[in-house]
């Protein structure tokens, strides 16, 4: 009993200490190439599989005109540098090209006017930002599956990987482009759109002008803004650092829906 | 001290799934903090208001003449948390580094252990609650009326500090583990799930019923804080009931129960 009691002491003490530092200890999980990394990671191959099977082609709710409550909130990017866009913007977008390549039959090019002379959705949805926060926004634009079945995808083809204008950063080999990509599955759900105008008006810069991607059943960092090639592949290994987009690189989650 | 015979109180899987609980909602809260601290706001809602005010918790930090104070505002009345929210350590921060895993700001890092341990959880709660609906140990978390009569004396009892050692829990230990088992834990789950956009389209009528996403993610936020006191409230009991016995009963089934002279003695 009296060796219990001090056995007991000894633990509470051990987890104060534990508690105490706690968060310390797990440091290690920070770091993508850690054991423990990859054992909490794997949480995603239950996630995403699960997820799947609940909601199938269902859509992501949609709001009405009355809860579009203030602006559009820009995160991440809000004004690419590049001179490419730079000029292009100061144009009104009129030279920007759409280009849709990779294992596709016929690869497109499209400008803004040909985005917009296709059939149309318009959708009021809640854009939620990994960070936490929600907003409510009005996007029209020309749905995914519309634009890739121009260019008629191959039966190898798997992802679509969206290239982008911006650099959140810059590393010693130069400007780190922003890239996302999603799997055939969300590029044909019906409001998965690429997005040309919001609330009513031309996508402004700071929302991802001229074109940016919608996929309502996901978090925010998969909506591609700055957008001006889509290439189609069977695998995601050759880009970045391999995780299929910029922040998946960094240890996000590449299928965010939760 | 009881001195009473022992009694198998807890059977192994009520065991097992404690401590799988114990461990999740430790790394829960700590990584939860860390998601929080990404946006550490609550708000009511459909959406987070920036160009109107629908917060209700706000933790941030303000230059206060070359000295940055932490600020916390609740229900629009402002405290200064220097030193513990907004900003600790030096750095700004809403929830500390001794309180987020990992210590420092990854949200990225956060999120993988939260979700891991979210399915840990999910996974043995749902798995304890199916064998435990058979195998009749909800019944014997649930208060009976004769339980609830004897609510009054029991909060006497416990006011008194005068713990009964028995073969069954008192009214308030029913009360309290049946509030966390089938009220907290699962408003938990449900909440965190509302605020997943994929979820959301399975099921649109729960993020209605919590009122939007925003309310969600403060129900959760609010629900963690009662988890917290519970944890607390665990703690004190045990420590007064007498640790040995109950760290006994809980590791291996076996509790100690008082002398036969008890009533409520099961001997």
């Amino acid at each position: 009993m009296r060796t219990g009691m001090i056995d007991r002491r000894k633990l509470l003490l051990g987890s104060a200490a534990l508690a105490l530092s706690g968060c310390k200890v797990f440091d290690t999980a920070a770091d993508q190439g850690s054991t423990l990394h990859q054992l909490f990671a794997s949480h995603e191959g239950l996630t995403r599989p699960a997820q799947r099977a609940l909601i199938g082609d269902r859509l992501a709710p949609e709001y009405t005109e009355a809860d579009i409550r203030q602006g559009m909130r820009p995160n991440g990017s809000t004004d690419p540098v590049s001179a490419a866009y730079r000029q292009m913007a100061e144009t009104a977008f009129r030279d920007y090209r759409l280009s849709v390549t990779g294992l596709v039959e016929a690869p497109v090019t499209l400008s803004l006017r040909d985005l917009t002379a296709l059939p149309a959705r318009t959708q009021i949805t809640r854009h939620d930002c990994v960070e936490g926060w929600s907003c409510i926004a009005k996007w029209q634009g020309v749905p995914l599956g519309t634009v890739l079945n121009l260019a008629q995808p191959k039966p190898a083809a798997r992802y679509a990987v969206f290239h982008c204008f911006d650099a959140i950063e810059r590393s010693l080999s130069g400007e780190v482009l922003y890239y996302e990509s999603i799997d055939l599955i969300d590029a044909y759900h019906a409001q998965t759109i690429l997005a040309y105008a919001m609330n009513g008006t031309a996508l402004p810069v700071a929302n991802g002008a001229p074109l940016r991607l919608r996929v309502e059943r996901q978090l925010g960092y998969k909506m591609a803004k700055y957008v001006h090639t889509i290439e189609l592949t069977d695998s995601l290994a050759s880009l970045g650092f391999g995780r299929g987009s910029y922040w998946a690189d960094r240890g996000y989650e590449w299928y965010a829906g939760i | 001290m009881p001195n009473g015979p022992l009694v198998y109180r807890q059977r192994l899987l009520t065991r097992v799934t404690h401590w799988i609980w114990a461990v999740s909602l430790f790394f829960l809260l700590l990584t939860g903090l860390q998601i929080f601290n990404a946006h550490p706001v609550l708000h009511v809602g459909l959406e987070s208001g920036f160009d109107y005010d629908n917060a209700i918790l706000e933790i941030g930090a303000v230059d206060a003449g070359g000295e940055l104070r932490g600020v916390t505002r609740v229900l629009g009345t402002e405290f200064d948390t220097t030193g513990v929210l907004g900003v600790s350590g030096g750095e700004v921060r809403a929830f500390p580094a001794a309180l987020t895993i990992p210590s420092k700001q990854s949200l990225a890092t956060g999120r993988i252990i939260h979700f891991f341990f979210a399915w840990a959880l999910g996974i043995t709660l749902a798995v304890w609650l199916i064998a435990s609906a058979l195998n009749g140990h909800l019944r014997q978390l649930v208060p009976s009326l004769a339980d609830l009569r004897a609510l009054p004396r029991d909060l006497a009892d416990h006011a008194r500090l005068q713990f009964h050692h028995t073969a069954d829990y008192s009214v308030l230990q029913k009360l309290a583990y049946a509030s966390v088992l089938f009220v907290a834990l699962p408003l938990m789950i449900l909440t965190g799930l509302s605020m997943s956009p994929g979820f959301n389209a399975a099921a649109p009528w729960l993020l209605d019923l919590f009122g939007g996403r925003q309310t969600a993610r403060t129900i959760h936020f609010l629900t963690m804080t009662a988890l917290v006191g519970f944890f607390a409230v665990h703690m004190a009991m045990i420590l007064l009931a007498g640790p040995f016995n109950e760290m006994r009963s809980i590791l291996t089934g076996w509790y100690r129960t008082d002398g036969g002279h008890n009533e409520n003695g099961h001997d």
